[in-house]
């Protein structure tokens, strides 16, 4: 004796949030009713379990189908199978390509095509992120391969076009905008396969790296000069990118180095405790943030971007224990300075590049 | 050639890709009428082509164009082999035909395809030109406009309602002619679904024919229904009511269609010769001479004096839907007496039974059993049986000639009594015409305005087994008319058997299993209002006052309309409990929903019987016979169960009423459906009593004393779940002008195989005073566990079976129509009755629980229109399919709106009460003390608003869903039109301000890929889906925004997992509309906005 079919369906789509979570988990049917009643929806309303379980798998029913849909959001608005008002389109959308930070930040910059099982129970073991979660249908897809996922799924689409990558991203996808901005630095990172998996980046989350991204975008891609050009704000501007190269006269010309180190110094002093370590790391570090600059033109180099900041400037403040503030007043003076050395000519480069780096650190910088 | 069609093909969107190397689609389109076909350009490497074609025009006969769907065939283009469908689209192009309907279809329709189901959209605009006037010769009935809703329409005002319109058409069914075995399944679904089409709209066709012989101009409640006798055929039936409409001015209220003066009313069709003018003075006349002493009924003094001069009058007095001159009316008319049952429930085929163990008359034991004979697959006319007991009959009957009078002079005796000879003449005359025309004085609507339903007498209900046989000649359908035909005779003397000239609320349908047929008709009888048979009939207003003054509304449907006398068996009727002048029964139970001027007591719910049967397997007559055995022993226990249930409710009334009984290989599945009200007008239900068989045992004893106090305790909390509050003092009333004032109803518990033992069972108890049911062995007690299993809705949850749940006034806007289907299969092959009971029982009321838990988000609210329909798909399965709306109402009102319509109501009665009780008896001031405490019962109710307001939550969706219900349009092309869907007539919060046309779609799909759909579940969910979409599309395309009267007629469901295949078929009907946001009255400017952006955003879609 069983109920061989059971189904119900609404002239307006009826969908419950926490069970579309639950889906969107991976969490299967039976794992879901007891998630469910675990929650105490059974009490809250006289249900019996097999009330649960008949809720729970025309939910997943409605959620297969509509996952077609949800691959091209844009679709979800015009199509007729469903009635579903906007703003649950607008839900199960945005959730759809939600993802979980700690899993992401695993997986970002790694190259998108690549990635097998294994890796994904090293990374389901090491986010605990519990690999049910990770098995979310396009989680899977991400690292494995079978066809397309989120990501890919974006990365082909924006890939073609021309304009905004965030905006892009947000009108075929109907994302927010946060989420929006998400997904272009995940493309971003992939794109430019940036080193994030180092030991010493390991304290830095995923929403540390997007804004991150977001700096180099909106600054550092042709797309901040040009934008009309396809990738624009997925490649860096080459032609920024060398003229990076002239900053190496900060260091390499010795009175400027000098002049710099004074100003600097002058308008620190009294201002803070770390003075004296700032005023003893003064050449070091402008050695490492201007180098990190000239070697920009390689695209190894870009890759190690974020280790090098961390390595040439990040870590020497911290073991000398600046504050964060203390780091806001540095780079401050440090980037408002060179506007008054008379022979420093790269002025608009100088703050093209220091712009992002000054926003970068200050978001790197932990206390 | 009086019509041209155009149509023009403007572009497709999500096609599928149909060429896997280049993950495009070369696509084009066909579009087709009757023989001819146009073709689009190719639209090449395009999921979203434009091929904004030229307009396709047919020029073809309007007969055409009432048969035929436009078909529009996608394809996709291939150089080297033949060119894939991708799928289709049929558009019925009736609603264009209709002036008053839309003008122009234009929108996206899902392309649909029988294997794939729903493979992207495509934008398609049609229109008609109809040359005019060709009406003389015609065959086609273009401009009868079609209505699922059964009540008048909501912008339509009824100038006459003719009567009953009936007619089928049968066919060869594509699926089992030889060529099914050399084509594709899609082929031969499409085959299918295409002459269903073509047979539909014939069929409408037809229907509109006789219609406009009548005169009228709509068919209302209309009903089609398909009958699949697989090898012997396909029948497409449909019955309705003919009606003469007159649409009001789009700026009235909805319910202007009740208030119609006199004399506005447009003279209506032909066929009305009577002069208006003769007709009124005469009736102006009744009332003086009724008055006199064999007609006491109409005299306001005398009416409250004593019963029995009643009788002779109430059946003349009310008369005239009824065509009826056939000869037999004299046997017919005391037919009624023994059928009487108390319950006032006449339940057909098995009326043996029912009437043996209910009605205490021995003669009619054996009549029974003749009757018993009659539904067999040989069915003899049931003329003939009726005839048979008619002498045993005659002799209680102490009135024939009266009777005889009133029946024959249905027409006119609405005037006239017997005394009245001469006016009864002219008034026969007068309506001859009309009456003529209809054979049966049938009604398939449910409401009626105020003033029609005069008085209601019961369910009658006939069924009868047949065994089908090939159709050889389609064009002759006549065995299955003939079949109709006889029940439909059957139905309508038990109609006079209650005393009444009409059936309404009637509905027919089958179920089939193999060759075995069951045909079931049921209805309420009722006495109507003549004047709604007649020109102007509306004129209510000016006439009703004087013509029906006895009978408040609140209460004049539950007088009875037969004759107390010559009850055979011990009557439960007492007067009125509130107007105190006339006879109620104890119970009624009728099919049509509750008259909105009915006055009631608490709210209603759901409540349903539910049997299961097993029955052997057998073949052919054997088969029949055994099963027209077992259908009187199950309407019986069906009754008893419903009885007992409404009992435990404390409940005194059933509306809706609808008994199905479904036919399996090896059992039979009987479901009843109605909704419980207590009824202010009919006295309070007495408990339920257990009684043992064995005296003495104390073991025993205790068990019953344990089981009575379950049961008296489950009755306290109902009456307060329901707010069941009658008023005290009503028993005190009662007591001194009543002689019977506690009611004693009684049914027998027995599962007594023969029909003797039950009477004469009967007749031993024939004296005791409550319901007592009689635990005599493991049966009966399982019968009373179940009994209270039933489980009551959670709180804040109300469901009902008819258009609205009695005792809520405040709707809001939040709508939600399900479907739900479920199938459950029997693993043990031996299963008892009992358990099959348990089994059948429990999945009906899971199904229930699962829909309050699915819709707590809505919380207040109604499962309205509650309408679950059986089938034994296979052996050792059930299917039980249900659709229904979930509406929120606002629980801050509940107290209050009642409690204003009441305390109006209540005052007015008040004041037309005083004027009578004042003068004839002492009693009047506990008269109004009970009208009084009447409205004081309502603020009692209150004590459950607290609850229910702890769950009140914000429901996001229905308040979204109103919220694009007002702006759907607006979004233009790229956005799609909300279309909400209901199976009321009505959408609560808003305004129909237009019908566009009816909505008759019938799908089939398949799959051989069963397991990658996801089962049967998957399948079976997605095809629904598919069907909604469809129906919101066709919808939106018409420019409307809703469907009302919605309903899924068939979900015929076969599956061979073992194959991975399955098939369903689906037929859906219902009434497209415009609604707009009902606001204040002021706001007419606004609504008109509200068109004009439809129809302008209807063009921009384009």
């Amino acid at each position: 004796m069983a109920v061989e079919l059971d189904v119900f369906v609404g002239n307006t789509t009826i969908m419950d949030e926490e069970v579309y979570q639950l889906w969107l988990d991976g969490y299967t049917v039976n794992d879901a009713v007891k998630v469910r009643m675990e929650g105490g929806v059974l009490e809250e309303f006289e249900a019996s379990a097999d009330v649960l379980l008949s809720d729970t798998m025309d939910q997943y029913r409605t959620f297969q189908m509509c996952e077609r849909l949800l691959h091209s959001p844009a679709k979800l608005a015009n199509q007729l199978l469903f009635q579903i008002p906007p703003h649950r389109q607008a839900i199960l959308i945005e959730r759809y390509y939600a993802f979980d930070d700690a899993f992401v930040r695993e997986v970002l910059g790694k190259k998108l095509s690549k990635g097998t099982k294994k890796d994904l129970d090293d990374i389901s073991a090491k986010t605990s992120v519990t690999l049910k979660s990770c098995r979310r249908q396009h989680w899977v897809q991400f690292i494995g391969c079978d066809g397309f996922d989120n990501f890919k799924r974006v990365f082909k689409v924006v890939e073609e076009l021309k304009g905004p990558l965030v905006e892009n991203i947000r009108q075929h996808f109907l994302l927010s905008d946060k989420l929006a901005r998400d997904y272009a630095a995940i493309v971003f990172f992939a794109n430019n396969r940036f080193e994030t998996g180092k030991r010493k980046l390991q304290y830095l989350t995923f929403q540390d790296f997007a804004f991150c991204a977001g700096q180099l975008i909106n600054s550092w891609t042709i797309g901040a000069v040009d934008n009309m050009v396809e990738d624009m704000d997925v490649d860096l501007d080459k032609e920024f990118l060398q003229e990076l190269k002239e900053l190496k006269i900060l260091i390499t010309d010795k009175d400027l180095l000098d002049q710099h180190k004074s100003l600097v110094c002058t308008a620190l002093r009294g201002k803070t405790k770390a003075f004296n370590e700032m005023e003893a790391n003064f050449k070091n570090l402008s050695r490492g943030l201007v180098n990190i600059a000239a070697k920009l033109t390689n695209t190894k180099d870009v890759r190690d971007f974020f280790i090098d900041l961390v390595e040439k400037f990040i870590e020497p403040c911290r073991s000398d224990r600046w504050t964060a503030s203390d780091m806001r007043l540095y780079l401050t003076h440090y980037t408002n300075s060179a506007h008054i050395l008379d022979t420093f000519k790269h002025q608009v480069v100088w703050d093209r590049y220091m712009g992002v780096i000054k926003s970068c650190i200050f978001k790197m910088y932990h206390d | 050639m009086p019509g041209k069609l155009k149509a023009k093909i403007v572009a497709g969107r999500h096609l599928p890709v149909m060429d896997r190397a280049s993950d495009l689609t070369d696509a084009f389109v066909e579009v087709k009428f009757g023989n001819t076909t146009f073709k689009t350009d190719v639209c090449p490497k395009s999921l979203n082509p434009q091929w904004n074609s030229e307009w396709f025009k047919f020029e073809v006969d309007d007969e055409d164009l009432q048969d035929e769907p436009l078909q529009i065939t996608v394809l996709d283009h291939d150089t080297y082999s033949a060119n894939d469908a991708i799928g289709k689209v049929y558009i019925d192009i009736d609603p264009l035909l209709c002036s008053e309907a839309a003008s122009v279809i234009s929108g996206w329709f899902p392309i649909y395809d029988t294997i794939h189901g729903i493979r992207g959209e495509i934008n398609v605009l049609v229109k008609v030109e109809l040359f005019n006037d060709l009406n003389r010769f015609r065959q086609s009935s273009c401009g009868v406009k079609f209505f699922c809703t059964t009540s008048i329409p909501r912008c339509y005002r009824a100038a006459m309602v003719h009567g009953f319109v009936e007619e089928l058409v049968v066919n060869e069914d594509p699926e089992y002619q030889w060529i099914d075995r050399i084509r594709t399944p899609r082929a031969s679904n499409e085959a299918r679904q295409r002459l269903i089409s073509l047979m539909s709209g014939e069929l409408q066709r037809k229907i509109g024919l006789k219609v406009l012989e009548m005169g009228g101009n709509a068919v209302v409640g209309y009903l089609q229904c398909f009958d699949l006798e697989g090898e012997s055929g396909l029948v497409v039936r449909a019955i309705g009511t003919a009606c003469t409409l007159d649409k009001l001015s789009s700026g009235s209220a909805p319910n202007t269609n009740t208030h119609v003066h006199p004399n506005t009313a447009p003279a209506s069709n032909a066929c009305n010769s009577p002069s208006k003018d003769g007709k009124e003075p005469v009736f102006g006349e009744d009332l003086p001479s009724f008055s006199g002493p064999p007609t006491p009924f109409r005299a306001l003094p005398t009416s409250s004096s004593s019963p029995p001069p009643f009788s002779p009058s109430k059946p003349c007095s009310r008369q005239s839907s009824s065509s009826d001159t056939d000869l037999s009316l004299t046997p017919k008319t005391e037919e009624p007496l023994p059928v009487r049952c108390r319950p006032g429930i006449f339940l057909c085929p098995s009326s043996p039974t029912l009437s043996t163990d209910t009605l205490s008359l021995p003669g009619s034991g054996s009549v029974g059993c003749g009757h018993g004979s009659a539904p067999r697959a040989t069915t003899p006319p049931p003329h003939s049986s009726v005839r048979s007991d008619s002498a045993l009959l005659r002799k209680s009957v102490s009135f024939t000639e009266d009777l005889l009078l009133a029946a024959s002079g249905m027409g006119s005796g609405g005037s006239a009594g017997k005394e009245a000879g001469p006016l009864k003449t002219l008034l026969r005359q007068q309506t001859q015409t009309a009456l003529e025309q209809r054979e049966f004085p049938f009604f398939t609507l449910t409401s009626f305005p105020p003033g029609f339903l005069v008085h209601v007498g019961g369910v009658v209900s006939a069924r009868s087994v047949k065994l089908l046989d090939r159709i050889h000649n389609p064009d002759e359908p006549e065995t299955r008319d003939a079949w109709w035909e006889e029940i439909r005779q059957e139905i309508k003397s038990h109609a006079k058997a209650l005393g009444c000239h009409a059936v309404v609320g009637y509905s027919e349908s089958t179920s089939i299993c193999e060759e075995v047929c069951i045909l079931s008709a049921s209805g309420t009888a009722a006495i109507l209002n003549p004047r709604y048979m007649r020109e102007g009939c509306l004129d209510i207003g000016s006439t009703d006052h004087r013509f029906e003054e006895p009978s408040p509304p609140s209460c004049g449907f539950c007088h009875i309309p037969y004759d107390e006398l010559n009850m055979p068996f011990p009557a439960q009727l007492t007067y009125c409990y509130h107007c105190r002048r006339q006879k109620v029964p104890d119970v009624l139970f009728t099919t049509i929903d509750m008259p909105p001027e009915a006055a009631v007591t608490g709210k209603g719910c759901l409540i349903q019987a539910r049997l299961c049967r097993l029955k052997k397997k057998a073949q052919g007559e054997v088969n029949a016979t055994a099963i027209s055995n077992l259908l009187p022993f199950m309407e019986y226990e069906l009754h008893t169960q419903l009885m007992n249930k409404l009992k435990l409710r404390s409940m005194n009334a059933l509306f809706g009423l609808h008994i199905q009984i479904s036919v399996g290989e090896n059992m039979l599945l009987g479901l009843a459906s109605a909704t419980g009200v207590y009824l202010t007008a009919l006295p309070a239900p007495g408990g339920i009593q257990i009684a043992g068989k064995t005296p003495g045992d104390l073991s025993n004893e205790h068990h019953i004393l344990t089981i009575q106090k379950r049961i008296n305790d489950t009755i306290t909390k109902n009456k307060e779940l329901y707010q069941i509050n009658p008023p005290e003092l009503t028993e005190e009333v009662v007591g001194s002008p009543i002689p019977e004032p506690r009611q004693r109803s009684r049914l027998f518990r027995s599962h007594s195989e023969s029909s003797d033992e039950l009477s004469e069972l009967d007749l031993s108890h024939g004296k005791k005073d409550a319901f007592v049911l009689e635990i005599d062995d493991t049966d009966a007690v399982e019968d009373i566990h179940s009994l209270l299993t039933d489980a009551p809705p959670p709180t804040g949850f109300y469901s009902c079976n008819t258009e609205i749940m009695p005792g809520i006034y405040n709707w809001t806007t939040g709508v939600q129509m399900f479907t739900s289907v479920r199938v459950f299969r029997l693993s043990n092959a031996n299963l008892t009755n009992q358990g099959l009971n348990k089994i059948f029982t429990d999945l009906c009321e899971n199904l229930l629980k699962s829909f309050y838990f699915k819709l707590r988000s809505m919380i207040p609210c109604c499962l309205c229109h509650l309408n679950f329909t059986v089938a034994v798909p296979e052996e050792e399965l059930i299917q039980v399919a249900v659709t229904a709306v979930a509406m929120t109402f606002d629980k801050d009102q509940t107290q209050e709106k009642p409690a204003d319509k009441p305390v109006t109501k209540g005052c007015s009665e008040t004041e037309e009460q005083l004027q009578f009780p004042l003068e004839l008896c002492a009693d009047s001031s506990s008269i109004t003390t009970q009208t009084s405490s009447k409205i004081s019962g309502v603020p009692e109710s209150t004590n459950v608003s607290p609850r229910v307001s702890s769950l009140e939550r914000s429901s996001p969706l229905p308040e979204g869903r109103s919220r694009s219900l007002r702006s759907n349009r607006s979004f233009g092309g790229s956005s799609v039109p909300v279309v909400k869907m209901t199976p009321l007539s009505f959408l609560p919060g808003t305004r129909i301000i237009k019908y566009l046309g009816i909505i008759n779609m019938f799908f089939i799909r398949e799959t051989t890929s069963l397991r990658e759909e996801g089962g049967v579940s998957g399948f079976l969910h997605s095809f629904i889906a598919e069907v909604f979409a469809m129906v919101r599309a066709h919808v939106a395309a018409l420019g409307g925004n809703a469907v009302v009267s919605y309903s899924m007629k068939e979900c015929v469901l076969m599956e061979n997992p073992n194959k991975n295949q399955a098939q369903c078929l689906i037929n859906v009907s219902g009434d497209a509309v415009i609604c707009v946001i009902e606001t204040d009255q002021e706001s007419m400017p606004s609504t008109i906005n509200v068109v004009q952006t439809c129809s302008s955003g209807a063009d921009g879609a384009t």
